[in-house]
């Protein structure tokens, strides 16, 4: 059955999204969109130290993601202007990036896998490390659950039940870093903020508990995966671009809805 | 024995020493409210209290294994959150529904379980604060300004369900208010708070000190003045003073 590259390419994008749609929950309600772009835009520095040293390419992505989102999370603790913080990392990791992998020729020719992703390109080894990453971050985040929501919601009530919110902190940093090294050939660095943040914000105007947004988002991320690939198959647009415009396409169609 | 002590405690944001050299302790079953203007520091001393906040000197101690209830003088739940009443209980241990429905029948919000988080009333909001807190069976409940919002039934309501906990479980209460009237009248022991102790002891004893009456000026007399009254007859008169504590609620 996965012989077939366009099912393969369908397994690639619902698998994800069992991971994006619950942290992505998590990446709107704590307002860390930006932080979310700097550390996949990290993403494309790991490409090019994975080329630099032999390593595979989802390795080297992980290690330089995590390192991004470590630091973001201790200069956030720190208690620095995270607004212009963030948009000076995210972009300058973005640009280092380019920079570093402009050194390696074969990248030059297909930087856009990369940045925008290649599903269709995805074999079964891919696959196989989308799903694992991606089942690691839900149970990670289901082990975590209620104490992440109660810090979440507010970080003094969860000090007072014995929660530490540092730690549930790291919980999500962790798990962020791991869907960006998993993210990277479905939809790419660029896009990978947009596939946490628009399907949990379209299932957003439907839901009435975190726990119905965060599986509402799952459900709107393989809509939005099946269907961008029907809509690449179809006007043979990029698929990684085309999986976002129909989330954005659902999101707004959710908007319009009033809020339960 | 105390589930809960500070000893020598100075909290700093920066520079700034917030609070110096303070020390309490709380007993099980006692009622201590904290009193001060304005940026004296009370939210900041139950910060540190709970371990939100590190003490730049001396120590807290709580009991091991210590159940605490906390109100929070101010909270702001994000709205892309979408979070009903009767699953704000449930964080983070969850409970029955019909604990749940309990627990809101005692803080008269009886029914509000589908309601969302974020658009309650401020009053609400408080109410259903104290239900969350008392659904934990709390050892020491720490109260941020519980009664902010409250209409005047709802204010008399929370104290009697704040005494009538006491009674029934044991539970220690600090809690922080400026409503001297009640404060005067419901708790065992005052500690007036301006960055460091000024003054503590049982609300006859403070309400005469001199250095209350620094803190609080002339505008106190009124509640001193009626407090006194209430407790002259406290031990003369019963029906009188049950008349008079009628009286307190719903003019006060
Ligand atoms: N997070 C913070 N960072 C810096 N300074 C703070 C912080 N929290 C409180 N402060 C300062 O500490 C002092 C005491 O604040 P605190 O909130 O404890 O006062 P309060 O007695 O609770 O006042 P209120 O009656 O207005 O609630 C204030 O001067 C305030 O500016
Ligand atoms: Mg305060």
């Amino acid at each position: 059955m996965l012989d077939d590259f366009l099912t393969r390419a369908a397994f690639a994008a619902t698998g994800l999204s069992l991971a994006t749609g619950p942290l992505g929950s998590f990446v709107v309600w704590r307002r860390m969109a930006y932080f979310g772009d700097a550390t996949a835009h990290a993403a494309i520095l790991g490409v090019a130290l994975a080329l630099a040293t032999d390593l595979p390419i989802g390795l080297g992505t992980l290690v330089v993601a995590l390192a991004m989102a470590v630091t973001v999370a201790s200069l956030a603790a720190k208690g620095w202007a995270m607004d212009t913080t963030l948009g000076v990392l995210a972009h300058s990791a973005l640009a280092f990036g380019l920079v570093a992998v402009s050194f390696f020729p074969t990248v030059r020719t297909d930087l856009s896998s990369y940045l925008f992703g290649d599903i269709l390109a995805v074999s079964r080894t891919d696959l196989a490390l989308i799903w694992g990453g991606s089942l690691l971050v839900l149970a990670l985040i289901a082990w975590r659950w209620q104490a992440l929501l109660t810090a979440t919601l507010n970080e003094d009530l969860a000090h007072a039940a014995g929660i530490r919110p540092d730690r549930e902190r790291l919980v999500l940093v962790i798990a962020l870093a791991l869907v960006v090294a998993v993210a990277l050939k479905v939809v790419g660095a660029l896009l990978i903020a947009a596939m946490l943040i628009i399907p949990a914000a379209a299932a957003r105007s439907l839901a009435r508990t975190p726990e119905a947004m965060a599986l509402g988002a799952t459900a709107i991320g393989m809509v939005a995966g099946i269907g961008g690939l029907a809509l690449s198959l179809w006007q043979d647009t990029p698929a990684g671009p085309s999986i976002i415009v129909v989330a954005a396409a659902l999101f707004a169609l959710g908007s319009l809805r009033p809020r339960p | 024995m105390s589930l809960l002590s500070a000893s020598h405690i100075c909290v700093r944001f920066g520079a700034e020493e917030v609070l110096h050299d303070v020390s309490l302790s709380l007993a099980p079953g006692e009622i201590v409210t904290i009193l001060g203007p304005n940026g004296s520091g009370k939210s900041t001393l139950l910060r540190a209290l709970l371990g939100i906040l590190p003490v730049a000197q001396g120590s807290v101690s709580r009991a091991p294994g210590l159940r605490l209830g906390y109100i929070p003088q101010r909270l702001m739940i994000d709205r892309t959150m979408p979070m009903t009443v009767r699953r704000f209980l449930s964080l983070p241990a969850r409970v029955s529904d019909q604990a749940a429905a309990e627990a809101l029948a005692r803080t008269g919000m009886a029914g509000h379980e589908a309601d969302q988080m974020t658009q309650l009333s401020g009053g609400q909001l408080q109410r259903v604060l104290l239900a969350r807190a008392l659904l934990g069976k709390p050892q020491v409940l720490m109260l941020d300004e519980p009664t902010q919002g409250l209409d005047q039934p709802g204010e008399a309501a929370f104290y009697r369900l704040i005494e009538e906990v006491r009674r029934d479980t044991g539970a220690a209460v600090l809690m922080v208010s400026h409503d001297l009237h009640v404060v005067m009248a419901a708790s065992d022991r005052v500690i007036c708070l301006n960055g460091h102790i000024c003054c503590e002891g049982t609300p006859r004893v403070v309400s005469t000190a001199p250095e209350y009456r620094a803190l609080f000026g002339l505008g106190t007399q009124g509640a001193l003045a009626l407090y006194r009254h209430e407790h002259d007859h406290d031990h003369a008169d019963e029906p009188h003073n049950h008349h008079h504590h009628h009286h307190d609620h719903t003019h006060a």
